[in-house]
């Protein structure tokens, strides 16, 4: 039976994700997903559920959500102080909810998304292979005040759990971001290289799930190249010389150069920074 | 820097992506296809995407790819068995613009900086077979080649907020149809009731690389027309098949 939640509040930006859209790049259609995907991985291992379900992405700030009816949930990623029902409760454990419960967060400690999972995972219209929320592909792109959440409420309660697991939580506060060498690294100068890959960059105001920007540019005189195609993690150089990384939401082609690609991790490093916060890229292949 | 080409490199753990000579061609495109085609052909496909722009190749794999030489040999092995002399099938859409000035908002611009009249600009525009290069930008935003230079202008320097769904741009020498509305800097000359993308339908587009485009001109009546027989579905649009 499917059961409901209702969005008390929505939090800054909240938005059903699962593992992406895989195979409609070549009509356009961005992957989307989770942006960080260990985190959201844990959250449905918590819950014995398989990697792939849709978890809800909470960023920042959390939204308030009553359930109507039991079940489980977890909650991996940033540490937003969470609360069940006005008292504490903890990131990366299996918590239990019964009807009129409300999950309520608190400040935002490290960390910049937090996942939160439920057993059997959410219903979310299935568009394109997959239930992510994206403006134009799902009926709707981010979690609103009064909107519904649904989940499957069959007999979820004596699931087995796998709360026993260990989540790591070292990454959330990572300033290394791993990195391999992109399609056009070949073009910079020495100077240019020694700059990328030696310097403290901080992370700009202009970040979501399509793109984070870098505050400080790079002397660049590499001119746009003939568009192709482009990735999450793909880091583009713009003639001004920003540093523009593509993230899960990205277009599919782009026409500045691509001169470094983030490994997964270094995606979901990324993912859980905030503007201001420094990061450094390590090369990972010689 | 001179490279050999194909010259292949990696985009994280998941993409390899197959570089060809840098230029925009109806000659690169074929042989980008063709070894598309054979691409295809021989990975399994629900695991492999392979996308291709006016020079590349992105081959992207649904998990990790564990030995990167070894996937790099089936490749070349692959487009070694390519027959890059061979046509590419495909289709030829006959596509209805209305160049109405309440659609062509940048028609006058257009008409005033390269000193053409309107009509002039409607018959250069819908005379060429344009090339669909590939897919991207907005999903079903058609890359199409073979714009007449007379008609080549600069993108607008500050992009508008909104430009309508089925708006017909140009921007530099591309010429393109925003499948939905969208913050665009193309110049705007007319608007196609045609729709480019169906997220409910599989596949969402029946558009795809090597396919061709050929405009025709209606009348704002003609266009109310198409618009409303395209939402009751009984429009049928002009396909032809197409070697190239």
């Amino acid at each position: 039976m499917k059961a409901k939640i209702k969005v008390l509040q929505p939090g800054l930006y909240s938005s059903i994700q699962d593992l992406g859209r895989f195979g409609f790049g070549k009509f356009g259609v961005p992957q989307s997903g989770v942006m960080d995907s260990y985190s959201a991985k844990m959250c449905n291992l918590l819950l014995n559920n398989s990697e792939e379900k849709p978890v809800l992405e909470i960023t920042q700030m959390g939204p308030k959500l009553e359930f109507n009816e039991s079940s489980k949930i977890a909650i991996c990623g940033a540490l937003i102080n969470p609360k069940l029902n006005e008292k504490a409760v903890f990131n990366n454990q299996v918590i239990q909810v019964k009807n009129g419960d409300v999950l309520s967060f608190g400040k935002l400690e490290f960390g910049c998304r937090a996942y939160l999972g439920i057993s059997g995972g959410f219903i979310s219209d299935i568009i394109l292979n997959s239930s992510s929320w994206y403006e134009g592909i799902t009926h709707q792109f981010r979690l609103l005040k009064g909107d519904e959440l649904f989940f499957n409420s069959s007999s979820t309660f004596d699931n087995i759990t796998n709360s026993g697991i260990k989540v790591k939580t070292d990454y959330l506060k990572e300033q290394i971001v791993p990195v391999y060498i992109g399609p056009e690294f070949y073009l910079l100068s020495k100077f240019q290289r020694t700059d990328l890959l030696s310097s403290i960059f901080s992370i700009d105001k202009k970040n979501n799930r399509m793109a984070v920007q870098l505050q400080e540019p790079l002397l660049n005189e590499l001119r746009p190249i003939i568009t192709g195609p482009v990735l999450p993690g793909t880091v583009q150089l713009t003639p001004s010389g920003n540093l523009i990384v593509l993230m899960r939401d990205c277009q599919t082609t782009g026409g500045y150069p691509r001169i470094l690609h983030l490994s997964e991790e270094g995606i979901n490093v990324l993912s859980q920074k905030l503007a201001d916060d420094p990061i450094k890229f390590s090369l990972l292949n010689p | 820097m001179s490279r050999q080409y194909p010259h292949f490199t990696t985009m994280g753990e998941k993409a390899i992506l197959m570089e060809f000579e840098p230029e925009i061609s109806e000659k690169t495109l074929k042989l980008v296809l063709n070894y598309k085609n054979s691409i295809e052909n021989n990975l399994s496909q629900p695991l492999v995407e392979v996308i291709n722009t006016y020079n590349s190749l992105l081959i992207t794999y649904i998990s990790t790819i564990e030995n990167v030489y070894d996937e790099i040999l089936t490749l070349k092995r692959c487009i070694s068995e390519a027959n890059i002399g061979k046509n590419i099938n495909s289709k030829l859409y006959h596509i209805p613009v209305c160049y109405d000035e309440k659609f062509g908002l940048d028609l006058q611009l257009l008409a005033i900086q390269n000193m053409l009249s309107v009509p002039e600009i409607i018959r250069l525009h819908t005379t060429p077979i344009y090339s669909v290069y590939f897919l991207g930008f907005l999903p079903g935003f058609l890359y199409l080649g073979g714009l007449d230079e007379k008609l080549i202008i600069s993108r607008k320097s500050t992009p508008r907020l909104k430009v309508e769904k089925g708006a017909v741009g140009i921007g530099e020498n591309q010429t393109g149809i925003y499948p939905k509305s969208s913050p665009g800097g193309w110049q705007i000359i007319g608007n196609s009731p045609v729709n480019f993308f169906d997220k409910n339908s599989l596949p969402p587009s029946e558009y795809k690389a090597g396919d061709k485009v050929k405009f025709y001109a209606v009348t704002m009546e003609e266009y109310l027309e198409i618009s409303q027989e395209i939402s009751n579905g009984n429009f049928q649009l002009k396909v032809e098949n197409y070697e190239s």
